[in-house]
């Protein structure tokens, strides 16, 4: 089993994104669970979102202490939380940054990808300038990142799930696949 | 079709295919997705059914009674503080026998307030003369939700179908949405044995005096009766169109078991992952799964747990100054059972605390290592906190 932690912002589609991902990862073969932790949510307040994936039936339905991969859809988080709690060594931890920060040391032990989402969001015109809406180009960049789900049921589940802009929302996915950077294990 | 569904729209999907056909609910955390989706529904034309805001969940209940009353299918969904509210016409709709069908997203009673999983709203209720029954996954919601229909509609009582709070509630995986043929065919459209009718007129619900008050609560209990073999039934008619059947309980690897552990709601399919680790470890542990809580499945209770030694419950949920509420039922209905296995009672998880694999399997070797239940119940998981009241 894979378990995949989201952190975001309120607003940023942080829910929606593995909820998305989920249905591409179904549409790819695979078993899925996803699910906000469970709080009440405001817009800019901290989310946390989780995404389980398996060949078989998943059945633990308790909230995730030991991702596997971390994403980070607002890198201001990390000044105020920890990302990597629980989190697998050699986890892939995907940020939303333009590029790499120049201090690695907190991110030792694991691998480290970028991707300027905010930035592709805004080319794409999804949300406000002052909110972008980062999810789609995120989950592009993590499709890059696993090798798993295809672009293929990543652009059908933004078709089926996202009534507005879908053409812009898998523009957003395919760019940020094709853009994101992968730094190999940080060592310190 | 199998698609990814949320738990709360597993119910959705499940009312419009049941085509209710009255729809009255009031809004709140986390039961809202329920009839937010319905309420679509009903906008669109996707259900042909008339959906009815109020301003509150008494209301809601008062709304559906007379609506059921004259004779049409009803739904509502509603949680916690709802369900307290409504508790009045709880009472009112059993005793009317009318088929309301209600989601019940388990959710902990306030203060302090908490949006979280707990099942003590609707354990609560237990002698409002509900049909209650607790799902483990979105498939057994929809199912359940269903089925709750054709049985509600079969005895004339009211069905009540609890969820947990986001952990199935909020909760999106793989869900089978039958096709409408299928659902019709089980579940035909509802045909009242009696009803308000212009062409008729009757009235309903008046005086009983003590000459047949008892008789009408009676005719409940029998009623209560024919819910447990009818469901059987009716499961069987649902597996043979839908292929699925879940059980008034489950008995899983209990066969050879030496301890059983006993659940409901997600706590049990959380549970499955970890029967099976421990058996892989050669611990002789069985899981019986409790879905129907009103009428108490006691006889199937009785034989699941004859070859055991020792019962575990996890309750998510408490009685103030007695114990685990499900614990009280299995007591009750093993107690005069002789040779029955002693009753281990254990909380977890009130208020929305995760009841993780970890605490399933530390209540396993709890009970392994204890030679008889020393507490009514055993809190599991509690924290260091004052506990100190009126003592200074």
């Amino acid at each position: 089993m894979v378990e995949i932690r989201f952190h975001g912002r309120g607003g940023q589609g942080t829910v929606m994104a593995t909820i998305l991902l989920a249905k591409a990862f179904f549409r790819d073969g695979y078993q899925v669970q996803s699910f906000p932790l469970f709080g009440v949510e405001r817009r800019g307040a901290p989310v946390e979102a989780y995404l389980r994936l398996d060949q078989t039936e998943i059945l633990i339905r308790t909230n995730v202490y030991t991702p596997d991969h971390v994403v980070v859809l607002d890198q201001t988080l990390l000044e105020s939380i920890d990302v990597t709690v629980g989190l697998k060594k050699s986890g892939w931890i995907l940020i939303n940054r333009p590029s790499p920060p120049a201090n690695l040391d907190s991110f030792s032990d694991y691998r480290l990808a970028v991707v300027d989402a905010t930035h592709i969001a805004l080319k794409n015109r999804l949300g406000t300038r002052t909110q972008p809406i980062v999810n789609t180009a995120v989950m592009g960049s993590l499709a890059r990142v696993l090798g798993i789900p295809s672009m293929g049921a990543i652009s059908e589940a933004i078709r089926e799930e996202i009534p507005r802009q879908p053409k812009a929302n898998i523009k957003a996915a395919e760019t940020a696949y094709k853009e994101v950077q992968m730094l190999e294990v940080v060592e310190r | 079709m199998r698609q990814v569904l949320e738990g709360s729209h597993a119910v959705s999907e499940a009312v419009r295919l049941a085509r209710a056909q009255v729809i009255s609910a009031y809004p709140i955390t986390p039961q809202t997705h329920i009839v937010e989706q319905l309420s679509e529904y009903c906008a669109n034309g996707t259900l042909d059914a008339r959906f009815l805001r109020v301003e509150s969940e008494h209301s809601a209940l008062a709304a559906l009674i007379g609506a059921a009353s004259s004779g049409v299918r009803t739904f509502t969904a509603t949680s916690s503080q709802g369900l307290a509210l409504m508790h009045e016409l709880l009472h009112w709709a059993s005793g009317a026998r009318l088929p309301i069908v209600m989601a019940e997203v388990n959710r902990a009673m306030a203060p302090g307030w908490n949006i979280w999983a707990d099942q003590t709203d609707s354990l609560a209720q237990r002698d409002t003369g509900w049909i209650q029954l607790y799902c483990e996954n979105g498939q057994e919601v929809l199912d359940t939700t269903i089925q709750a229909f054709r049985l509600a509609e079969w005895v004339n009582l009211p069905v009540m179908v609890n969820l947990d709070a986001f952990f199935l509630s909020h909760t999106y995986e793989p869900v089978d949405v039958p096709d409408q043929k299928s659902v019709d065919r089980f579940l035909p459209p509802y045909k009242p044995r009696f009803q308000l009718d212009l062409a008729n007129p009757c009235a309903f619900n008046q005086l009983a005096p003590p000459n047949i008050y008892m008789e009408m609560r009676h005719n409940i209990q029998m009623a209560m009766d024919e819910a447990l073999t009818f469901l059987e039934q009716m499961e069987e008619e649902f597996e043979s169109i839908l292929g699925r059947r879940h059980g008034a309980v489950e008995a899983i690897q209990c066969d050879d078991a030496e301890i059983i552990l006993i659940t409901s709601g997600t706590v049990t399919s959380t549970s499955r992952q970890v029967v099976a680790e421990l058996r892989e470890k050669g611990e002789k542990v069985g899981l019986l799964k409790i879905k129907l809580f009103r009428p108490f499945p006691v006889n199937m209770l009785r034989e699941r747990t004859a070859s055991a030694s020792k019962v575990a419950v996890i309750d998510r949920n408490f009685s103030f100054g007695a114990s685990g509420i499900f614990a009280q039922e299995v007591k009750a209905a093993l107690c005069n059972f002789p040779g029955h296995p002693p009753v281990y009672s254990y909380i977890a998880g009130l208020g929305g605390r995760d009841i993780t694999m970890e605490v399933i399997e530390n209540i396993y070797w709890l009970t392994k290592k204890s030679t008889a239940p020393e507490n009514e119940s055993s809190w599991v998981g509690l924290r260091e906190v004052d506990h100190a009241v009126g003592q200074s």
